[in-house]
């Protein structure tokens, strides 16, 4: 398309990409989860671990913003701890199969050869479990809990990131910047750490934020299946699982864990999204 | 011909990888096999008869020929348990499975197809935009909450819907799964209108619709017959991802509505050790997608001769 005389263009529509309201606002939920999990023992009202069985299942009221769950611990304190515990999920979820991903994509899409054959032979293989199953099966086999959940993920999820990658690095391998690197006498080290991945990392930061929101998930649907975070650790899948026992009288436990892990989903898909829209609007439009 | 062969042969390549995954994923368990198989509370006799009938004093090759040869006389493997083969199990608890994908499709597919073609006439406006938006946040909700929510909404407090169990017969199956059904399909209406609606915009600056405009064609009928037919081919291809997609949400769903099926059966044999059925789906799980890609592949091929190439 129109490659070759957008940039210019571009460079000047900037800041207006840069500052749409969808990405101030995402940022914000996500930026204001961030400081709660960091602070959550200052901010929370409560101890989140403190059983208070007199106060068991009391709704939503000034003392318990957030009402109680079913040994009287206060909700809201859980669900600001949990967002520790979730947006760690989140980091240890996707940057170990990050940094994996992109460190055999570069070299696989580089150099090409008996590696890169290797690769999308994986890819291929990798592709053939539905996603879930295998983390599912990976984690039931080592054992449930919450550093299981993390090793089943990097196994399964670099392959993505690595293909991703793969495909950057192969469009720009050959363009004329690179071949300039390299004629100028540069290592291959440095051709690929310093050209080549400043330039193939953008996709890969986009479609890290989305997948942020899909591990996110993940997380909390092992939490509530007994499979990831254990019980009596605040995670918003584990709260709400214990929550739905008692969903007939009390349906302040399942609900605010759940609009939580809602407003930080929506948070980092529209961060994500957004991201993806800059990077666009820097090539194209 | 020739590419149907050289699918095929990609084909077998990626079962046989399935086979070694599958068979590598039981000897992970940390700890002895055999011990793991028998479970925690088997006597040492039980553990010993089991290492030598399923073989697990043997090198490591040779277990997976046996395994392999198993799979091929249709055995995946016995489960603990319920002292039935894994495979008769499958056959036990696989039919309210499907009858929920069938459901799931039924109830995602119009919608998604009415809500992408609404978004792709006009790209930019308020509906557009209207749809993206709910297309991003969609894909934000957890689903095992939102199933929790609509059991406690629509059958805990309206009593609309029964909020467990399938039903006897197909009115009663319809009545039970509406729920699991709905809370899945709210889960990939989105993923179907993005992807339906990124091609339908593609399409629409395509060569062959500026030639059509040029023959004098009214755009009503170039978005009718000329983009839409050729915005559904990008679509179905990517129905072997959803269908790897709608396995991972029916096993939440199916666990949410204590829906009798496969979903079911995995996480409790999971929570159970029950390894062998664990294997025995996993493995079936992947074949499904494997199958249904390959099925599409060569459907579009039928469908689109430049899918040939």
């Amino acid at each position: 398309m129109s490659m070759e005389a957008a940039p210019i263009q571009s460079s000047m529509k900037q800041p207006a990409v840069i500052l749409s309201w969808s990405l101030i606002v995402a940022g914000s939920i996500v930026g204001i989860w961030i400081v709660l999990a960091i602070f959550a023992p200052f901010v929370a009202p409560y101890d989140p671990t403190a059983i208070d069985i007199v106060n068991a299942l009391k709704g939503p009221s000034a003392t318990h913003w957030f009402g109680t769950d079913q040994v009287g611990r206060d909700v809201l304190s859980r669900v600001i701890h949990g967002a520790r515990i979730d947006l760690l999920m989140c980091l240890a979820g996707v940057l170990p199969p990050l940094f994996i991903g992109t460190t055999v994509g570069l070299l696989s899409g580089y150099y090409g050869g008996a590696v890169d054959t290797l690769l999308m032979r994986l890819y291929d293989l990798t592709a053939a479990f539905p996603f879930f199953v295998l983390v599912l099966a990976i984690v039931g086999v080592l054992g449930p809990g919450l550093l299981n959940f993390f090793v089943a993920l990097a196994v399964v999820g670099w392959v993505t990131y690595a293909r991703l990658v793969r495909a950057e690095v192969m469009a720009i391998r050959d363009s004329e910047y690179i071949q300039a690197a390299q004629c100028l006498g540069y290592s291959d080290r440095v051709v690929l750490l310093r050209h080549v991945l400043p330039n193939a990392f953008g996709p890969v930061v986009a479609y890290a934020v989305s997948d942020a929101v899909l591990v996110m998930l993940a997380g909390a649907s092992f939490g509530f299946l007994g499979m990831g975070a254990q019980p009596p650790l605040a995670e918003w899948g584990v709260m709400i699982s214990d929550g739905s026992r008692y969903i007939r009288q009390a349906w302040w436990i399942c609900t605010f864990p759940g609009l939580a892990a809602i407003s930080l989903g929506l948070g980092l898909a529209f961060l994500g999204d957004g991201l993806g829209q800059l990077r666009r609007g820097q090539v194209s439009t | 011909m020739h590419t149907v062969l050289r699918r095929l042969i990609q084909l077998i390549f990626v079962l046989a990888g399935i086979c070694i995954i599958t068979f590598l994923l039981v000897h992970m368990v940390p700890g002895d096999p055999a011990r793991v198989i028998a479970g925690d509370r088997a006597s040492p006799e039980t553990i010993e008869a089991i290492r030598q009938r399923f073989g697990l004093d043997q090198p490591l090759w040779q277990q997976f020929v046996t395994y392999a040869g198993n799979l091929f006389t249709g055995d995946i493997g016995q489960s603990m348990r319920y002292k039935r083969p894994v495979v008769a199990l499958i056959g036990q608890y696989v039919w309210p499975t499907l009858f929920l994908t069938g459901y799931v499709i039924c109830l995602a597919v119009p919608p998604s197809i009415a809500l992408a073609i609404a978004s792709a006439r006009r790209p930019g406006s308020l509906a557009d935009q209207l749809i993206r938006f709910i297309g991003i946040a969609g894909m934000a909700i957890p689903v095992f909450w939102l199933g929790i929510m609509m059991s406690r909404f629509f059958g805990v407090g309206l009593g609309w819907f029964p909020v467990s169990g399938y039903g006897k017969t197909f009115a009663d199956h319809l009545h039970h799964l509406f729920l699991p059904a709905l809370s899945t399909a709210i889960w990939m209406v989105p993923v179907l209108v993005q992807s339906l609606r990124a091609a339908l915009i593609e399409k629409a600056s395509a060569d062959f619709v500026v030639a059509a405009r040029a023959q004098g064609a009214g755009e009503r009928e170039i978005f009718w017959c000329t983009v839409l037919p050729n915005a559904i081919l990008p679509t179905l291809n990517l129905f072997g991802v959803l269908v790897a997609f709608l396995i991972g949400g029916t096993i939440i769903v199916e666990t949410v509505y204590a829906v009798p099926g496969l979903g079911t059966l995995m996480v409790n044999s999971l929570l159970a050790r029950d390894y062998q059925v664990v294997q025995g789906l996993t493995l079936m799980f992947a074949v499904t997608t494997v199958a249904v890609t390959f099925l599409v592949d060569l459907l579009s091929a039928a469908i689109d001769p430049r899918a040939r190439v």
